[in-house]
């Protein structure tokens, strides 16, 4: 089957052209077609936007195990809503992903359904209980493309070096929660004048910057690839710089929350907007779009955390940590192009090139011939107010819900089938 | 709208003078007396009558105030609280001759909790009550003893009593409801 | 002017004039607690709740002494915070309780923001008696009564808030209504005790108890509950009593006629050193009393459901 996608903006990483592209199969056979060439399905882009499909690599999709929070399928479905192609479920399922059995049961269930790629993250330890290494080779042979505890750290430094190392073997790299459990205490809001304010006990932003110091430490120890994520505070940023200033194998990510919204949100006590790390000051999101601008930082993900409503509707303190992004991703990474910090080639650099490399997948993060046909159109001044309808996800734990959005994925195409298609007015 | 003075600050001097002979006629024992204004504009009044009383040689008669506010029994359906004054006896009531002091008595409602509030603070010997007006449309059975001015009057209009201790004169005006 | 919020939550919430409002309403209802007969007919008919998700006697048993007084029928309702008795969430056990008719919800909860949640998600006039570390209303408003009546107006004065600032809603409720007023209000702890990021509380912070108390016309001692505040905030009770505990030669440094206070429960020789307690400089105990007028204000602004209509004044 043919596919014709009419009259795109293509953007890729390097470069921005008008085109038509052409899909064959699952792979994109051109992307300077004619006009009136001939296919089974022409869609007209009217000058949108055309990306590759975004890569996240950091969801929970929370099967199996807490699939009344969320499952493989609805997870998929949220993704392709908003423009996602490829996912990266944590292993902090029930069980955990920590042998290759469930690494494959995430992959087939995916599969099953077909919309969207499921690229695993298996455990680092056994049970995530920071003592055991897990059968990264197996897993890796699986389909796991990284190794992280994400949801907790790992406390002892000998057991990151060992998994870093044992993971570098298989080609493979680890991706650190990093926090200090006994800093971070019984906190559940940033540390800063809001929790004073609030009465809300702090989590300090060093007790995610001594984790992430120890974590890079560790990178420099094994030479091994060591990846930061949920970066969210401007010590965090600059340790990571340092860490590339010194050539070290380290990279990092940071979520459309940390630079979008600042810990004044927690004034209200409203629980969506609790998440971990939490919200910092203006001052930490204004280095997180530093680091963006820069480069220092290397991809946007949505650490899209799913939380069933009685989860949240609780006491603040008593309520899960996290929030959904899948849907909210685009758009709020948009407005980053909006406000001129970053270029659309910058972009899909963020949320696909450089993402496809790291779990080292050539065959997406691009639009050109021969790559996967996934791809994501999208229109830049689309305003919608994202709602309960629209919201494809089974949770509803997002603090953006309800609010308007600018920037809408209009179709996704994934393996050159168009997997969404935004109906809504 | 347009409003009617009832009674001048003259007239109102003469009613209150008046007043205090009624009381002191109908007691055996000035000394048993105490004077408790109703808050606010009783309060007012049950000090000029304490002043007339001086005046006329009894020295010694007490004068206190009563805030009903917290005995009132339409507190769910008034729209605004009003600022609780407090209530101010520095005397025991037990076995004394009361006079309530008010300025208005209307629906007797006041006057019903007045007797609750002053009861509750312990066993009078007696409670009289002394208005300046008595407009009619009594809703309980309670009649004062001694009357300033007797003015029939429709539900639909309203009496003021202006008082300088409040309003900077001494007037009573009746008016319709808007 | 008067209270038009359905509920008392905070402190930072309410405006001087609202602050100034529920102190002359508390203190008109300090002569009924002299009388013989302490009771007026108010909220005769009327049902408060005490929902306690946190353990009190003192707080409880002033607040249900302050309902009774008014004529309420007041009924305990005591639960643990914890969510570890799974099925009925917290806003399910207040609707329970909303269920059953009540007219109040007096409530305390061992975490800060709790009693907004609950007041968010019930139509009853919710009154707070602790929220975690965030705030404790009726205590800051009878411990301004009980300056008021010592020391007259609040503004100008100088006020110091000595202990556990950090974990105490005490002390937020009390600084942030103090500066509302126009007090100078200085702070002192150990650093453990004293939040990193203290600007927003405006007040100036001390290095020494000499610092703290000098001039002073208010000393404020926090109670230390070293079982909650946990053993690394501070070594030893003795240790604190020798740096922050309040003895007659600091206090020498306060104004001659400064008085000293206490949220209580008073840790004898700990915070406040006993002939001090026991000294007539202390109004400890008129707090105390204070507290039940405070919270019969409180009751009775908030306990009428005012259904609205411009009843004429009915003479």
């Amino acid at each position: 089957m043919k596919t014709l996608l009419k009259n795109c903006k293509i953007v890729n990483h390097d470069k921005t052209i008008d085109g038509n592209i052409l899909i064959d199969g699952e792979t994109i056979a051109d992307v300077n077609a004619p006009a009136d060439t001939r296919a089974d399905k022409v869609i007209d882009c009217e000058g949108k936007y055309a990306m590759p499909g975004l890569i996240d690599l950091h969801v929970h999709l929370r099967d199996p195990g807490l699939e009344y929070k969320e499952d493989i399928i609805s997870g998929s479905k949220a993704a392709v809503a908003g423009g996602v192609t490829s996912i990266c479920p944590m292993a902090n399922t029930k069980p955990v992903n920590d042998n290759s059995t469930i690494t494959k049961y995430m992959i087939d269930k995916g599969k099953e359904l077909g919309i969207c790629d499921i690229f695993p993250i298996g455990a680092m330890t056994k049970k995530m209980e920071g003592e055991e290494l897990t059968e990264m080779g197996d897993m890796a042979g699986a389909g796991a493309i990284g190794f992280s505890d994400d949801g907790k750290p790992v406390c002892n430094a000998e057991v990151f070096r060992r998994a870093a190392e044992y993971a570098s073997q298989f080609d493979s790299f680890v991706i650190s929660h990093a926090e200090d459990k006994s800093l971070a205490g019984k906190g559940v809001i940033n540390d800063s004048e809001v929790a004073t304010i609030t009465g809300l006990r702090g989590i300090p932003a060093e007790s995610e910057e001594v984790m992430v110091a120890r974590d890079i430490l560790m990178s420099k120890l094994t030479g091994a690839h060591v990846h930061i994520c949920h970066i969210s505070t401007k010590g965090t940023l600059e340790l990571v710089r340092w860490a590339k200033a010194q050539g070290l194998n380290v990279t990092c990510e940071v979520t459309p929350h940390h630079f979008t919204l600042n810990d004044r949100e927690l004034l209200t006590y409203d629980t969506n907007y609790k998440m971990n790390p939490p919200l910092r000051t203006q001052e930490d999101v204004d280095a997180m779009i530093d680091g963006l601008v820069k480069g220092d930082i290397d991809c946007i993900v949505t650490d899209h955390a799913p939380h069933h409503i009685d989860e949240k509707n609780v006491e603040f303190d008593l309520a899960m940590f996290g929030i959904t992004g899948l849907q909210t991703m685009l758009p709020l990474s948009l407005d980053l192009v909006k406000n001129g910090n970053i270029s659309m080639n910058d972009l899909v650099r963020l949320t696909s090139y450089a993402p496809a490399n790291l779990i080292k997948k050539g065959d997406r993060g691009e639009i050109a011939v021969g790559k996967l046909a996934d791809i994501v159109i999208v229109d830049v001044d689309k305003e919608y107010t994202f709602d309960e309808e629209l919201n494809t996800s089974k949770s509803t734990n997002s603090p953006f819900l309800g609010k308007t959005l600018k920037g809408a994925a209009l179709y996704t195409i994934k393996n050159g089938n168009v997997v969404f298609e935004f109906t809504a007015k | 709208m347009s409003s009617k003075e009832l009674m001048n600050s003259d007239e109102m001097a003469r009613t209150l003078n008046r007043i205090v002979f009624q009381i002191l006629e109908n007691v055996k024992d000035a000394k048993e007396i105490c004077l408790v204004g109703i808050r606010r504009g009783g309060a007012h009044l049950a000090d000029r009558l304490g002043e007339i009383f001086k005046s006329e040689g009894y020295n010694n008669i007490q004068v206190g105030y009563l805030d009903i506010t917290l005995y009132r029994d339409d507190l769910t359906t008034i729209a605004e609280y009003p600022l609780l004054q407090g209530t101010e006896l520095d005397f025991d009531v037990r076995g004394r001759h009361i006079v309530l002091v008010d300025d208005v008595i209307y629906t007797g409602r006041t006057t019903r909790a007045a007797m609750d509030a002053l009861i509750d603070l312990g066993r009078p010997k007696k409670i009289s009550m002394a208005v300046l007006i008595d407009r009619g449309h009594r809703e309980l059975p309670v009649q004062p003893d001694f009357i300033g001015k007797v003015i029939p009057t429709s539900n639909d209009e309203i009496i003021e009593v202006a008082l300088k201790e409040q309003a900077g004169n001494n007037s009573v005006t009746i008016q319709k409801k808007i | 002017m008067s209270y038009k919020r359905k509920d008392l939550l905070g402190m930072i919430d309410l405006s001087k004039e609202e602050i100034n409002y529920l102190l002359d309403t508390a203190q008109t209802f300090c002569e009924i607690n002299e009388r013989d007969v302490k009771k007026v007919p108010t909220l005769k008919g009327r049902t408060v709740i005490n929902l306690f998700f946190e353990p009190s006697t003192r707080t409880r048993t002033s607040f249900e002494i302050a309902g009774k007084r008014l004529s309420a029928d007041t009924v305990n309702f005591s639960a643990s915070s914890s969510s570890t008795t799974k099925g009925e969430t917290l806003i399910d056990t207040v609707q329970n309780m909303e269920a059953m008719s009540s007219d109040v919800f007096v409530v305390r909860h061992a975490y800060s923001g709790s009693v907004k949640f609950i007041a968010e998600n019930t139509d009853v006039p919710v009154i707070n008696a602790g929220d975690g570390l965030n705030e404790h209303p009726t205590q800051a408003l009878l411990d301004l009564l009980t300056i008021r009546q010592n020391k007259g107006d609040i503004k100008g004065l100088e006020i110091a808030i000595v202990g556990d600032i950090t974990h105490s809603r005490v002390a937020r409720s009390d600084i942030w209504a103090m500066k509302k007023l126009g007090a100078n209000v200085r702070l002192f702890g150990p650093p453990t005790m004293l939040p990193k990021h203290i600007a927003p509380f405006d007040c100036q912070i001390c290095k020494t108890m000499e610092e703290a108390v000098e001039g002073a016309d208010v000393v404020m001692m926090l109670r230390i509950q070293r079982e909650r505040q946990g053993k690394l905030l501070l070594p030893s009770t003795r240790e604190y009593a020798r740096f922050f505990g309040l003895t007659n030669e600091k206090l020498n440094f306060a104004k001659k006629d400064a008085i000293v206070m206490h949220p209580g429960p008073i840790n004898r020789g700990v915070e406040l050193m006993t002939n001090i307690a026991d000294c007539n400089r202390a109004v400890i105990l008129p707090q105390v009393s204070n507290g039940v007028a405070v919270r019969m204000a409180a009751l009775y602004l908030l306990g009428l459901s005012k259904k609205g209509g411009n009843n004429e004044d009915a003479s």
